[in-house]
Formats: structure tokens, sequence, C-alpha cells
């Protein structure tokens, strides 16, 4: 939130002439001085320590992992509602394979299943031109029938299992430190904690922050989590500078100009959503084998189409989907690290609000300021009268911010121009 | 009723027919894969229809799916795509169990008053889509996602801080206080089938006359089909999608109705729970004809209600569940293909015309 708002309150010219990687860094700096100055008025420390960043992101990576779902789909020029049932598949999978043959494995068999039922979805909407979001929820029924009809068969009557639960998986996948930054071992001689120093500078502003989320993304570290990480940079590489991905940009942005130019529509299409349905199924493993060791029903809770939220957060780029889950992560896991410092998040969006009503100010839109600075003034009024933010207001936080973005920031966002229209090969000519 | 329509709606019904026997042959499938025997368990479901007891449960089940696949429908016949049926559902749930223990009026009159509270509750939550789709140019798709958790999460909110009540009663359970008498809906059949079933059918009977027998809707189903032409004939199309997503808004408000006033008699956690979300599946099954989704709620009524048998069976009763998820990808691909051969056909059928006329026309001028 407060990295978005940032973004259009120092939008002058001189803002546009910096680099893409420059203002990146601006931002994130700024969210986190914003962070920093709370942490310091309100006097918790968890809000920016080294636990909680590292719980956000695995809080995050299942919701980034939809969210990429999504941006592949709806790059390509389909819209993808089934990420749910994807995620939901992506779960069972995971908790069967990791109950019987050990952690990768369920990883593994949740990206099959996952792109096949990508691919069902494919089926649907590129061969038999059905409404893409009708054939969505379809298949969110279709895997959340299939899956516990499919837990009676396998995990009823098992040793820890039951109607609605898988054993407990086989095997982790190793937490790891970075030596140095992290105080992981290289060999068998314990490297110094060098950010851990710097981390309990608490009265300093900044520092310790910027500690705490470094260690943070470098300590307690899952692999499947790197992975899912590196998938960012990998989609970004893939989608802006390889042929294939200037191809599969074409279907999502004009079909008939691609494939006046030769490029296979459908065959993109199938590939993209076979890539979609592999990453959130991978999502969904993520939850039921590595965030937990066992597959449970209804594990997913709507965080497929938190990931559809952040796709559109996120502005169909991935490292705006990176940034977008780990906002909205970020309330979840502070909630699970220190329930206490929940409120203290009133004051960043407080802050975050404030900033605005000076941007609008300046550009006199008295209205929006006027409101804005009510709502932060409301905000900080509630900060000081309530002891503990209702967990539903945290649970609902991305879907409201989400309603926001797209009613009052529609002019940033850009969308692919053809994603969820109904085409036909061969039907322009 | 000329024969092009007939023939027309002869192909919609084979259509939807032969999407189920799909269905049925996938869900065979997966039984006889899982070691289960597909005919004992087909005989026992439908065996069952022989049962007057699992008949009037299927009427029971099939009415909130009535109500919410007229909600869906109405949507779908403005273009408009309102998945949020269930958070409209949810916040007239609450605010109608509310509302309605805190007044006092004599029995029909009260029962009256809750409907229409839950049909003001209903639309105005789906009016914020509307507003949000009219002033913003925001996708109903996603707001309406949207709004539905946050409808869940207010409403959960709203339930456990300011309207749960800790009844001293047999259940443990945690409701709201409970309605007064002259609140509840009847039942039909004692215990077994509530009276909600008439306002269901009333509520189609409502949709079809609103639909294709008023301006008003002549004007819907224009701006739904071809909004260009619409709006040079003066229709309003913002105007018409705020409208129709308010009095879907409106039908979503009744849906929980039944379980509210017709069962528990108060709100409490997970009532009518899905409700809102399986009505999109009756109307596309139902092809948003409200004499197909009266059949339509009545199938999956009867899939809901003689599940339970196969239980006894050993058979896992979410077989029905997988049936129910085919039935709908199976009827919606089967439409499309459809379709396209009967555009084909036409096509044909006027090429060959012309061809006919060209051959006359030849033949005089020769």
């Amino acid at each position: 939130m407060t990295a978005t708002l940032t973004d259009t309150t120092v939008k002058t010219g001189y803002w546009k002439s910096l680099s893409t990687a420059r203002r990146t860094m601006i931002i994130w700096l700024g969210g986190l001085l914003v962070l920093s100055i709370v942490r310091i008025i309100t006097d918790a420390d968890d809000i920016t320590s080294s636990g909680t960043i590292s719980s956000t992101l695995r809080v995050a990576t299942p919701i980034l992992l939809a969210g990429l779902a999504g941006l592949w789909a709806e790059r390509a020029g389909i819209v993808n509602i089934g990420i749910e049932g994807m995620m939901i598949v992506g779960t069972w999978c995971g908790g069967y394979g990791a109950w019987k043959y050990g952690s990768w494995a369920g990883i593994a068999m949740a990206i099959v299943a996952g792109c096949l039922v990508g691919l069902l979805h494919a089926v649907a909407t590129v061969r038999f031109n059905v409404d893409h979001v009708v054939s969505g929820i379809a298949i969110n029924t279709l895997a959340a029938g299939a899956t516990e009809y499919l837990s009676i068969i396998f995990f009823k009557g098992q040793a820890g299992g039951g109607e609605s639960q898988s054993p407990a998986g086989k095997g982790g996948y190793g937490e790891f430190d970075m030596p140095f930054l992290s105080g992981g071992p290289i060999g068998s001689w314990d490297t110094p904690d060098i950010l851990s120093w710097f981390e309990k500078k608490n009265d300093w502003p900044l520092v310790p922050d910027l500690a705490g989320l470094a260690r943070g993304l470098t300590s307690d570290l899952y692999l499947p989590t790197v992975v899912a990480v590196a998938i960012v940079p990998l989609s970004v590489w893939i989608l802006w500078k390889t042929k294939f991905g200037l191809r599969l940009r074409s279907s999502g942005e004009s079909p008939q100009a691609g494939e006046s130019l030769g490029v296979n529509i459908t065959r993109l299409r199938y590939q993209a959503m076979a890539v979609s349905g592999a990453l959130a199924a991978f999502g969904g493993a993520y939850l039921s084998s590595v965030f937990t060791s066992t597959y449970r029903q209804g594990q997913t809770g709507g965080q497929g189409y938190i990931g559809l939220a952040t796709t559109i957060f996120g502005n169909w780029q991935p490292w705006g989907v990176f940034r977008g889950a780990l906002l909205f992560g970020f309330p979840t896991a502070l909630k699970f690290r220190a329930e206490k410092n929940v409120p203290a998040l009133l004051v960043v969006f407080a802050v975050a609000l404030a900033l605005l009503a000076v941007y609008m100010v300046w550009r006199k839109r008295s209205v929006i300021a006027t409101g804005a600075l009510a709502a932060a003034v409301c905000l900080v009024i509630a900060y000081n009268v309530i002891d503990q933010v209702p967990s539903e207001f945290v649970a609902a936080t991305p879907y409201i911010v989400t309603v926001i973005v797209l009613a009052g920031a529609r002019q940033q966002l850009r969308p692919p121009a053809h994603a969820g229209l109904p085409y036909r090969p061969g039907d322009s000519h | 009723m000329n024969s092009a329509r007939l023939q027309r709606a002869a192909v919609t019904a084979a259509s939807s027919i032969l999407a189920v026997g799909v269905a049925l042959v996938i869900s065979a499938i997966i039984l006889l894969v899982t070691g289960k025997d597909p005919i004992k368990a087909f005989s026992t479901l439908f065996g069952a229809a022989g049962d007057t007891r699992v008949l009037q449960g299927m009427a029971n089940r099939a009415t909130p799916l009535m109500i919410s696949a007229a909600a869906v429908a109405i949507g779908f016949k403005m273009n408009l795509f309102n998945i949020g049926v269930e958070g409209q559902m949810r916040v007239a749930l609450l605010t109608t169990a509310v509302v309605g223990a805190a007044v006092d009026l004599p029995p029909v009159l009260h029962v009256t008053f809750c409907l229409i509270v839950a049909m003001v509750a209903g639309a105005a939550w789906s009016g914020i889509a509307g507003y949000l789709k009219v002033k913003r140019g925001v996708n109903e798709v996603i707001s309406t996602i949207m709004l539905n958790f946050i409808a869940l999460s207010l409403v959960a909110w709203a339930f456990d801080d300011f309207f749960r009540v800790e009844s001293a009663t047999e259940s443990l359970l945690v409701k709201t206080e409970e309605l007064p008498r002259s609140a509840w809906m009847p039942d039909l059949v004692d215990r077994r089938l509530n009276g909600m079933l008439i306002i269901a059918i009333l509520v189609l009977v409502v949709f079809w006359v609103l639909i294709w027998k008023t301006k008003f809707g002549f004007r819907l189903r224009a701006s739904g089909g071809n909004s260009g032409a619409a709006r040079a004939t003066g229709v309003n199309p913002k105007k018409m999608i705020l409208i129709s997503m308010l009095i879907s808004g409106a039908f979503a408000g009744l849906v929980g109705m039944r379980a509210l006033l017709g069962d528990v008699h108060a709100y409490q956690n997970n009532l009518a729970e899905q409700q809102g979300f399986n009505g999109i599946a009756v109307a596309l099954l139902g092809r948003n004809h409200p004499l197909g989704i009266f059949f339509s709620a009545m199938l999956f009524g009867f899939l809901g209600e003689a599940s339970g048998r196969l239980q006894l069976e050993d058979i896992p009763k979410e077989i029905t569940v997988i049936m129910t998820g085919t039935i709908v990808l199976a009827v919606v691909i089967i439409n499309e293909a459809v379709k396209r051969w009967d555009d084909r056909r036409i096509q044909r059928k006027a090429a060959a015309t012309l061809e006919a006329e060209r051959v006359a026309k030849d033949a005089v001028t020769a």
C-alpha cells in the first residue's frame, strides 16, 4: 500500500527521468522509512523484525505463485478464475506426494497435475471458446469435489489421515541461513550473524529496519521459497526478453495481429495455461507440504483469489506481483508473529493516507485530499482507542485494497488488452 | 409457437440432457478407477427417486438454488456476471436476522417485512459493484469476487462483536437472537419442505415476466445483446447496468431466507453457505431461462438429497459434487459446440436459398 502511494506521490518530471531500478529502490526505501518512523512512534518493534519479514515471505509465497499464475494466463489473453481450484489440486497432490514419496515428490506431482488442470481450462476456453469466467468457476467446483472424493478414498483410515486430511508428509526441505549475513554455517564453522547485531539497535532509525528486512530475507529460508522467488525474474526474462515471450504477450494484447504474423496463438495459449496451472498448483503444494506438512480440506482459504487480486495490484508485472504478495502477506504474518503489533499498521495506513492527501492538495484535488485526511485522522483515533484489530479486518485487507485500487487508480493500471475476450483463430480474415 | 422456435428449444433441451449424460459417464469412469461399482452407485442414487421424503428434500434443497440462479441469470441477460450472490446473500442474512428480531409485527406482515429487508440489504451490497462498474469502470467479476470476501469478513466481525447471543439452550452453536414466531416461514410439509418454495417459484415467474414481457426487459436484453444498437435507440446502458445489478442483488438477498426464516430462525456461522455460488451452476445448466432453472435446481437438489444414500453403500457422497462440476463444464462446452453447429446449419441453409434464387434469376434472364 505504502509503496504504491509513494509511487503516485512523487510523480514529477524529475521522477520520470530516473531509471526503473532507482525508482524501485526509492519506493522500497520510502516504504521502509514510513515503517521505521511508525515503529519508533508506536514502539511496535516487531513490524520490521527479521522474524516478521521471514514469516511474511513464507505467507506471501503461495500468494506470489498464484499471482504469477494469473499473470501468465492473462498475459496470454486468458482470464483464470480457476486459480483457486488449481491451488486446491496442488494442495492435495502436495499432501499425497509428500506422504507417499517425500516432500519434493509432492511438489512434482502437484506441478504435473496443475499443468493438466490448466490445460483443461485451455481446452474449454481456446478450443471451445467457453466464457473464461464460467470455465474457471466450473474448475473450482470440480477441484473441490474431486479432492474431497479422493481424500476419502486415499486418506480415510490411514494413520494420521482422515476424511479431510492427509497423513503427515515425509521429509522437510531443510531451512538454511545465509553465511555471514544471518549466521549460516559454512561447513562446521558458524559464521557471525552480522545483520542480527544491527537489528538489535532498536532506537536507531532505519538501520535496524533495513537489517531486519535483509535478515528476514536471508534466514530461515526454505529452498522452495527461493525457487518461487526466482520465478519472478525468470518470468520477466521469458516474457519480455525472449521471442516466445513476445509472442505470448501478443496473444494477450492483440491475437489477430500475432496471427497475421504467423504466430500460432492456439498453441501459445495452451502453453501459457500449462505454466499458469503449474504455478498455481506449486503454490498449493507449498501450503500443504512446506508451510505445513499435511493436506487439509479448505487449506487454500481463498488464496487463489488473493492471487488474482495480486495480479491486478501488481499491474500485470512480475515484480509488481511480488510487491503485492509481500504487502498482502504482511498483515497476516504480523498477526501470526505478534498480534499486539497489528494496530501499528493503522498508523502506517494513516501516514500513507496523509502523504496521499498532501499529494492531492498539490494536484488541487480538494475532495480526495479532504477524504484521505479525514480517513487518516479516523485511523489515528482508532489506533488510540482500540487495543486489538479484529482479525476479520486483517483477512479482508487485500480485498479492500484491491477494490480501492481498482476504483481509484484505474488510470495507472494496464491490463492486457485482449484478456478474457472471445477469440477464434481465423475470425478476423 | 412456430417451428423454428420449437426446434431451437428442442436443441437447447437436448444439449442440456446430453451434458448430464456426459457427466454421468465421466463420474462412472472415476468410480471405476477408484474401485467402486458405478452401476450400484447410480441405481442407489436414482432409486431414491421413488421415495417421497427424498422428493420433498429435493424441492427443499432446490428452493435457494432457484432464487440464486435467477439472481445470476438476470445479470447474464445484461451481459453482467454477478459472482457476488454469495456475499449479497450473507449481508442480507445477518441484516434480516438482526432487524427481523428487533421489530414486532403480526404474522404474515412480519415475514413479508423480513423478505423486504433481505432484498434491500442484498441490493445495497450488489449496488456497490454496480456503482463501481458504472462510475469507475471496474469489471464486475473482479469487484464481486472481492466484495464476497469483504462481506464474509464484515459479517463475521459484526456477528462476533455485536450480535451474537450466548444462549443457555441445548445447542452449542452461537447464534443471533432468535426471530419471533411471527417471522417464521411456515412449512408445507412439516420439517421436510418449507413454504419458501412458493416464494422461489414466484421469483422465477417475476423473472420471466420482467425479462420477456415488459419494456424494461426488452431494453435489458437489447443492451445485453448489442449495447451499441441499444444506445442508438435511446437506452441508457449505465442505468440498465445499475438497475439489473440491483435487481440481481435483491434476488440474492432472498437466497438465504429458506435457511433463516424457514429453518434455523437465527443467524449462525456457515448458515446457507455456498448456496449463492451454486446458483451459478444452476443458471448455466438452465440456460438462464426460468423453466430451465426450475428443472436444473430440482436436479441439483435431488443429487444433494440422494447423495446421503451413497454413504450406506460405502461410496463417498462427494461423487455428486464431481458430477455437478462436470455437468457445468460439459454443458458450457456442449452449448458452444451446438451453437457453432447451429450457426453453420443456418449459414448453409441461407447459402442454399441464395443459390436457388440465383439459379432461378439466371433462368429468367436466359
